[in-house]
């Protein structure tokens, strides 16, 4: 994997050079063309010179002329350049203090793939990921991005790589390619936007650390004062709960509908609910039997998320450079239902599943001065009491609630860096209590990011 | 059931489309004096929307859904450009879905566009501050650069409402000789005020010193869009000893405390000025802004 990359800076860098073989005639074609579009440039400039200065006459009387002249410089490359892409890099790092093994982590009555991320991820210092951003228009009716997250351990992860419509109008826009699902709040989030350093158990128990797709979105804003948008969506399914199967239909369906305003000058909210859908075929999963034993039993059914978020933002006269304050929540609740083959390495029998469960958190978070704020973020997560059919003896029901509390305090000198210290007290694990402590720093170099409420 | 939701959920779009069109030409202006000169050349052929108000730092505002929802059902989108807005506009536009007011479309209005900008850097690096690339954005303090602004935005409401094309001309005519009018009076009134030292909270006076000829001799901000602390306003205070000022300028958005702290230690006036319309109470239009702050102005050169 980390030989391709070099590989593909390469290619990408010698394309250009392919054009100097064009043609004779091709060259001509062009030069005309571009003396065309000269011309006409020309022809526009004088008309709006002329504007200008029957404008600047009209607001005469003119006063002095100024001192020093205009700078004129323009700040771009030029040539070729200036249709490079918006690009920016985000470095981040940490440091990771736990009470319990991070290879121990688990979320009890909660049965995941191996692959799901949970937990603090390892001790000690390590890199997060960085990741690199890159977006630009590509025609009158397209824009792109890329954000490319390179893993500590020199992985390389496409995190999302879509093109979207800008020309569709009445409020539409279809969207395609690899992207975080629109569901919730903090789902479509990137990881250097989150308020703490680790996305809540509930997203981690259902939804993958983040939902992320290959497939289609379309998205529409209602024409009314009042904000209303509706969002569709299609995937292949590759992110648990779903699994990456070769099907020809999709393995996702996710709808979302938010709404939201504002309250006087200092206050705005959102909120949510959306639905996911996703299919898996024998999917592996990690569980713990009556007899306390570890053993790794397959899922094949369909699951459905229902996400209900609100957020809500104040800041005095909306300018909040000096104080605000930012309360959110989310409820999900996910329902698995198909049939459950227990111990795969073993008996493998298949039996009936169908499993209800539920999470939810809330966080606030103040800036109590300028650069420095402070958040609380308290969860829980209710396991249910699953129905496992013929396996019912060998499965046990757990009577326990995962919970967890963070506490975060962060100081960002710019609106480009950001450093961080959280505290939480992680109970997933029942009879286990982990301490958690987390320094970490975010920086963001390049084009200015555009952040979403 | 999942049939019957996917439904409902199509239908829905279908009979909010067939609602009935606005008349007027809808204007989203990011900035408050975008909004003032819009609604004088549109008049009741316009219904404005203004992103934000004269208390919000126009560099810092959040992408929310009111304003996703308006951006959404605007016919042209006015805005100071020049990099100001990139942190929430780019995010708007992409998040409307509406293609009429898309960069590169008739509908998408930058002033910055139509003026001489001052301080374009030779040296874009983020080690200077939120420099931006393009030159300082804060060109509405020179009532020349409205002026340009307003001969350009009157041409483009023509562009995009072309059934009232005479009638924005006869406005914007009526516009300009009204504010021809106010100019000579402003630069009549403004002329004691040249050559006048001053110290500035932000880099956001450029263009009024620039039209009445004042001379910016200190910034407090060590960087742009970085607050001062007490050591840098200590180092800003004793290079005022040598070359000392009249007063110090904050914007009407700006946290006081800076410039206050500068007035009681130097002994000089510190001066709010509105930067925008709606800032003070005397800032009620593009008139008023300009009235006001040559008041403001020459009420603190009159202190001596």
């Amino acid at each position: 994997m980390h030989k391709l990359l070099p590989a593909g800076l390469a290619l990408a860098l010698a394309a250009p050079l392919g054009a100097v073989a064009e043609p004779a005639s091709d060259i001509q074609a062009l030069r005309q063309e571009i003396q065309a579009i000269r011309a006409e440039y020309e022809a526009r400039l004088n008309a709006l010179e002329q504007r200008l200065q029957a404008a600047e006459a009209a607001a005469a009387p003119a006063p002095t002329a100024p001192a020093s002249p205009p700078v004129a410089a323009a700040p771009s490359g030029g040539g070729a350049n200036a249709f490079n892409p918006a690009i920016s890099l985000i470095l981040s790092g940490m440091y990771t203090r736990t009470s319990q093994d991070p290879d121990k982590y688990a979320i009890t009555g909660v049965p995941l793939p191996a692959s799901v991320p949970i937990g603090p991820g390892t001790r000690g210092f390590s890199l997060s990921e960085s990741e690199l951003a890159l977006a630009a228009s590509v025609d009158p009716w397209f824009r792109g991005a890329a954000n490319i997250a390179i893993e500590p351990d020199n992985t390389v992860l496409v995190e999302e790589a879509y093109v979207q419509t800008t020309s569709l109008g009445s409020g539409f826009s279809l969207k395609a390619g690899r992207f975080f699902s629109g569901i919730g709040y903090l789902n479509p989030q990137h990881m250097h936007t989150w308020d703490f350093v680790d996305n809540p158990l509930a997203y981690q128990a259902f939804l993958d650390t983040q939902y992320g797709d290959d497939g289609l979105q379309v998205s529409w804003i209602a024409p009314t004062d009042q904000y209303i948008e509706l969002n569709a969506e299609l995937g292949r399914g590759l992110s648990f709960p779903g699994t990456d199967t070769g099907r020809n239909g999709p393995g996702m369906i996710a709808l979302i509908a938010h709404t939201g305003g504002d309250v006087g000058d200092s206050n705005s909210w959102r909120a949510g609910l959306s639905m996911l859908d996703a299919k898996a075929d024998d999917q592996s999963l990690v569980a713990t039997n009556t007899a306390g034993s570890t053993v790794t039993n397959a899922f094949t059914g369909s699951t459905r998320v229902w996400v209900a978020d609100a957020i809500w933002k104040w800041a005095p006269h909306g300018n909040a450079v000096r104080t605000n304050f930012k309360l959110q929540g989310e409820y999900l609740r996910s329902t698995r239902s198909g049939t459950l083959a227990y111990d795969v390495a073993g008996i493998d029998r298949a039996g009936a599943y169908r499993a209800v469960q539920s999470g939810w958190y809330a966080q606030g978070v103040y800036q109590f001065i300028p650069h420095w704020r402070i958040g609380l973020r308290t969860e829980q997560l209710s396991p249910g009491t699953p129905d496992y059919g013929l396996n019912s003896a060998s499965l046990p029901s757990i009577d326990y609630r995962p919970r967890k509390n963070s506490l975060m305090v962060d100081f960002s000198p710019s609106e480009f860096s950001r450093m961080r210290l959280q505290f939480a007290r992680d109970e997933a694990r029942q009879g286990h209590q982990d301490n958690q402590l987390f320094m970490q720093y975010l920086m963001s170099l390049g084009a200015h990011g555009a952040h979403s409420f | 059931m999942r049939r019957a939701l996917i439904t409902v959920l199509a239908a829905l779009p279908l009979a909010l489309l067939a609602w009935p069109a606005h008349a007027a030409l809808r204007v989203f202006a990011c900035e408050p004096e975008w909004g003032a000169l819009a609604q004088d050349l549109g008049g009741d052929l316009v219904d404005v929307v203004v992103a934000t108000n004269a208390l919000q730092d126009p560099h810092q505002v959040q992408a929310k859904p009111s304003l996703i929802a308006r951006m959404r059902n605007a016919d042209l989108v006015a805005c100071t450009g020049a990099e100001l807005e990139i942190g929430w506009l780019p995010v708007l536009l992409q998040q409307s879905g509406n293609a009429k007011v898309q960069p590169g479309q008739p509908g998408n209005f930058a002033a910055a566009d139509y003026v001489r900008k001052l301080e374009v850097p030779s040296l874009v690096d983020r080690s200077q501050g939120d420099v931006h690339a393009s030159g300082n954005p804060h060109i509405q303090t020179d009532p020349r650069n409205i002026a340009l602004v307003a001969a350009a935005l009157g041409a483009r409401l023509a562009q995009v409402d072309p059934g009232h094309a005479s009638q924005y001309a006869q406005r914007q005519a009526d516009f300009m000789s009204r504010w021809r009018e106010a100019m000579v009076r402003w630069t009549a009134q403004g002329a004691p005020l040249k050559g006048v030292p001053v110290a500035s909270q932000h880099k956001a006076f450029v263009y009024l010193y620039d039209w009445l000829g004042m001379k910016e001799v200190a910034v407090l901000e060590p960087k742009p869009g970085v607050e001062p602390s007490v050591s840098h306003l200590e180092e800003v205070l004793s290079a005022l000893k040598g070359t000392p000022v009249r007063m110090v300028l904050y914007a009407a958005y700006q946290d006081p405390r800076p410039s206050e702290w500068l007035s009681r230690n130097a002994g000089i006036p510190a001066v709010k000025l509105p930067f925008t319309v709606g800032g003070t109470e005397g800032a009620k239009d593009l008139f008023g802004l300009f009235d006001d702050t040559l008041a403001r102005l020459l009420a603190a050169e009159a202190r001596k």
